[in-house]
C-alpha cells in the first residue's frame, strides 16, 4: 500500500542533524552507553527507518532528541541540530515548547499512549491549546480536521468517544492524529505499528506515508521489522548495541547491504527465504551493553569476524551518505 | 490525494466499537455503565438508598424536625427523660422516641445530632482528601528524597492509633466542631497520601504520561489532569471507608467528653448523654441514637465495599 507515484521524499533541507551523539545511563552495575556516537541526519518529507534488535538504543535516540531521558540517564556528548538549532542542553521550558509542537512523538501501543479517562475531545484540544493560544471551538475544530486527515470516519462521534470504545487501529489513527495536529516538521514513530495486525499495520503505514508527502514533515520511523521499513522509508540507518552500524538509501541497504550484521537481518525475514529451506539467522544473543566485546561489537556473533576485528572499526563513506561501521564491508553479500 | 476513494480499504476493519452490538443508541458513558454494575448487588442497592436516605434526613433536619433542639425556649426541662411516645405536659407534643435528659425531643435532637456527626465526617474526608491526595501525587511524581521524607512522615503517622493523636489534639486544641475536623484531618491524611501514591506510583510509569510530556504539557498539567483522574477509584473507596472512620472517631472522642460541646449534641453525644440512665430502664436515651449512629457507619462501609468490588479491575467479572 504504497502511494502511487509518490516521490521519493527528502528533497527539502535538513530538519535533524544528530552529530556524535552518546547517551549513557549510570546505573549500579556501570555505565550502560544505550547511544555512543550516533549520527545520522533527516531532510523535510523524507522517512528514515531506524532498525534495530531491542536494546539497540533506537528509542533512547529518539527519547534523546526530545530531551526525555530520565535519571539515571544522561545526554553526554554529541549534537543534536533541530533546523538549525542546536537543542541538547535547552532548558526545560524551550524543549517543552519544542514538544508537541515542532518534533512529535508517536508510541508503540495505542492501548496505553491515550489516557484511558479522558475523551479524545479533552486529550486532542489539550495538545493544541498546549501551543496555541486559541478558542476551545477553534482548537475542536482542528481536532476534527486531524481525524478527517488520518481516514477516521465520522469524526464527531469518534471526537466525544472514550479509547476504550475504539479499536486498536482507530485508537493509533487517533494518536497520529494528535501527533500530525499542530503541523510539526518531525515526527518520531517508535515502533508505531507493532501492536496491530497486519491489515490495520498496512493502513497505518500508508496514512504516515501520506500525511509525510503531503505536508512535507520529516518522520523518523523506529522499528525492529526490516520488512516495515523497506517499503516506507526513504534512507534506513540500522542500529546495533547503541552505534549505528549501516545507513544509506532504502533500496542500497536492503538491496546491498554493507554490513554483516544487516545481512543477517535481512536474511531473517521468512521472505527472503526459500521454502523448506532452514531460516538464515544470526547466532546468539544482543551482547549486554554493560560488557560489549572489544572492538567491533558484532564480532562475536559475526561470522566473517576474525582478530582483526578486536579494535573498534572505523565508519567507512562509500558514497555521501552510505556509510558503514566495519573494516571489511560485504559487497554482493560476500565478504571482500 | 483520494481519501474518499480508498475508504473500503482504509476503514478500519473492525467496525467502530462505539455503537456496537449492544444496540442501544444510548452512548455508554463511563458513569452509566459504573452505576449499572454497582446495582448488581441487591445488598449494595439497599444501602445506597438508605445512605441517600440518611443524607436527605441530616440534610432536612431544620424542616422536619419536631422541635429544634438547639432553642432553648423550646425545650421543657421538666419533660426529661420521658419514656417512646409520652405527650408533653406542656405543649401537648408527642416525643416518639422519648426525650433525653434536659428534656429534648429525641427524634429532634438525633436528627440534628446526625447532621453534625455527617458534617464532620465528610468535612474531615474532604479535606483529608485534598491535602493526602496533594502530597500523594507529588511524592509518585517528583519521587527521590522528597518522596522518602513525606512517606516516612505517613508512616509514623500510621504508626499511631488514631484515637491517641486524636485524643490529644483535642485536649490541646479544646472543643468545638473546628477543632475535631482539625484532629480528624490530621489522623487521616495518610491513608489518602499512601493510597493515592500507591497508585500513582503505577501510573506515572504507564506510556500516557510519556506521551503527556512530548506533546510538552506543564508537570502541574500532567500530575492533575492525567495522573490525578485515574488515581481516583481507589481514592473514592478509601474515602468511603475514611468518612465512615470519621464518623465514628467523631462518636468516640464525643462519648469520651472531648469532642463536640454540649450544646451541639452530635450521635456520640446523645449515646453519652444517655449512658448514665441506661442501666436504669431509661434505654431509650443511648439507644435511638446508637442505632442511627450503626445505620449510618454500616451504610457507608456497604456501598464503599461495592465501590471496592466494582472499581478494582482485579476482580471484574
Amino acid at each position: 500500500m504504497i502511494v502511487p507515484s509518490a516521490p521519493v521524499g527528502g528533497s527539502g533541507d535538513d530538519v535533524l542533524v544528530v552529530d556524535d551523539l552518546a547517551t549513557h545511563f549510570f546505573t549500579r552495575g556501570g555505565v550502560v552507553k544505550a547511544v555512543d556516537g550516533v549520527s545520522f541526519r533527516v531532510r523535510a518529507g523524507e522517512i528514515l527507518g531506524l532498525v534495530g534488535e531491542s536494546g539497540s538504543g533506537k528509542s533512547i535516540t529518539g527519547f534523546s532528541i526530545l530531551g526525555l531521558i530520565d535519571q539515571p540517564g544522561r545526554i553526554v556528548a554529541g549534537s543534536v541540530r533541530f533546523n538549525g538549532r542546536e537543542i541538547t542542553g535547552l532548558d526545560e521550558p524551550s524543549l517543552r515548547a519544542l514538544r508537541g509542537n515542532r518534533i512529535a512523538m508517536i508510541f508503540q501501543d495505542p492501548m496505553m499512549t491515550l489516557n484511558p479517562v479522558l475523551r479524545i475531545d479533552t486529550q486532542m484540544v489539550e495538545a493544541v491549546q498546549a501551543h496555541a493560544r486559541v478558542s476551545r471551538a477553534e482548537a475542536l475544530e482542528r481536532a476534527r480536521l486531524a481525524l478527517e486527515q488520518v481516514g477516521i470516519p465520522a469524526p464527531e462521534r469518534r471526537l466525544k468517544a472514550y479509547p476504550h470504545e475504539l479499536s486498536g487501529g482507530m485508537r493509533q489513527r487517533v494518536a497520529i492524529a494528535i501527533a500530525f495536529i499542530n503541523k510539526p516538521d518531525l515526527i518520531i514513530a517508535d515502533e508505531p505499528t507493532t501492536a496491530l495486525d497486519v491489515t490495520i499495520q498496512a493502513q497505518i503505514l500508508y496514512e504516515a506515508q501520506k500525511l509525510c508527502r503531503e505536508t512535507g514533515t520529516a518522520m523518523i520511523w523506529i522499528t525492529h521489522d526490516l520488512a516495515v521499513v523497506s517499503s516506507l522509508a526513504d534512507r534506513i540507518a540500522v542500529m546495533y548495541a547503541g552505534r549505528i552500524v549501516e545507513q544509506g538509501r532504502a533500496a542500497d541497504v536492503i538491496g546491498a547491504p554493507l554490513h554483516p550484521y544487516t545481512e543477517g537481518l535481512i536474511g531473517s525475514v521468512p521472505s527472503h527465504n526459500k521454502r523448506g529451506e532452514p531460516l538464515v539467522q544470526i547466532p546468539g544473543m544482543t551482547p549486554s551493553l554493560l560488557s560489549l566485546p572489544k572492538g567491533c561489537a558484532f564480532s562475536t556473533r559475526c561470522r566473517y569476524a576474525d582478530a582483526a576485528c578486536r579494535v573498534p572499526p572505523p565508519v567507512l563513506s562509500l558514497a555521501e551518505g552510505r556509510d558503514v561501521r566495519c573494516i571489511r564491508p560485504l559487497t554482493g553479500g560476500r565478504a571482500a | 490525494m483520494s481519501v474518499a476513494g480508498d475508504e473500503t480499504t482504509v476503514a478500519d476493519g473492525a467496525a467502530p466499537v462505539i455503537e456496537g452490538a449492544k444496540g442501544p443508541v444510548v452512548a455508554e458513558t463511563p458513569f452509566r455503565r459504573f452505576l449499572s454494575e454497582f446495582l448488581e448487588s441487591p445488598v449494595a442497592a439497599i444501602a445506597l438508598a438508605a445512605l441517600v436516605m440518611i443524607v436527605v434526613l441530616a440534610l432536612a433536619a431544620p424542616w422536619i424536625a419536631p422541635q429544634n433542639p438547639y432553642d432553648l425556649g423550646a425545650v421543657d426541662v421538666m419533660d426529661n427523660r420521658l419514656p417512646p411516645g409520652a405527650t408533653s405536659m406542656s405543649t401537648g407534643m408527642v416525643y416518639w422516641l422519648g426525650t433525653d435528659g434536659a428534656g429534648r425531643d429525641l427524634l429532634s435532637a438525633m436528627l440534628y445530632g446526625l447532621r453534625i456527626s455527617l458534617a464532620v465526617g465528610v468535612a474531615s474526608g474532604v479535606i483529608a482528601m485534598a491535602i493526602g491526595a496533594m502530597v500523594g501525587l507529588v511524592a509518585a511524581y517528583v519521587g527521590g528524597r522528597v518522596e522518602q521524607i513525606i512517606m516516612r512522615i505517613v508512616d509514623l503517622q500510621l504508626s499511631f492509633p488514631a484515637i491517641l493523636i486524636a485524643l490529644m489534639l483535642v485536649a490541646v486544641l479544646g472543643k468545638g466542631v473546628d477543632k475535631i475536623i482539625i484532629a480528624l484531618i490530621t489522623v487521616q491524611w495518610a491513608y489518602y497520601a499512601r493510597t493515592v501514591r500507591s497508585s500513582a506510583l503505577v501510573e506515572r510509569r504507564k506510556e500516557y504520561v510519556e506521551a503527556a510530556r512530548c506533546l510538552g504539557l506543564g508537570h502541574s498539567r500532567i500530575l492533575f489532569c492525567h495522573v490525578l483522574p485515574n488515581c481516583l477509584p481507589p481514592l473514592i473507596v478509601v474515602a468511603t471507608v475514611q468518612v465512615a472512620h470519621a464518623v465514628a472517631l467523631e462518636a468516640t472522642l464525643s462519648f469520651l467528653g472531648v469532642g463536640l460541646p454540649q450544646t451541639e449534641p452530635s450521635l456520640g453525644l446523645l449515646i453519652s448523654n444517655g449512658f448514665e440512665y441506661a442501666l436504669s430502664g431509661k434505654y431509650w436515651i443511648s439507644t435511638f441514637p446508637g442505632i442511627a449512629l450503626l445505620l449510618t457507619i454500616m451504610t457507608i462501609n456497604l456501598v464503599g465495599d461495592q465501590l471496592r468490588d466494582v472499581m478494582n479491575p482485579r476482580l471484574k467479572r
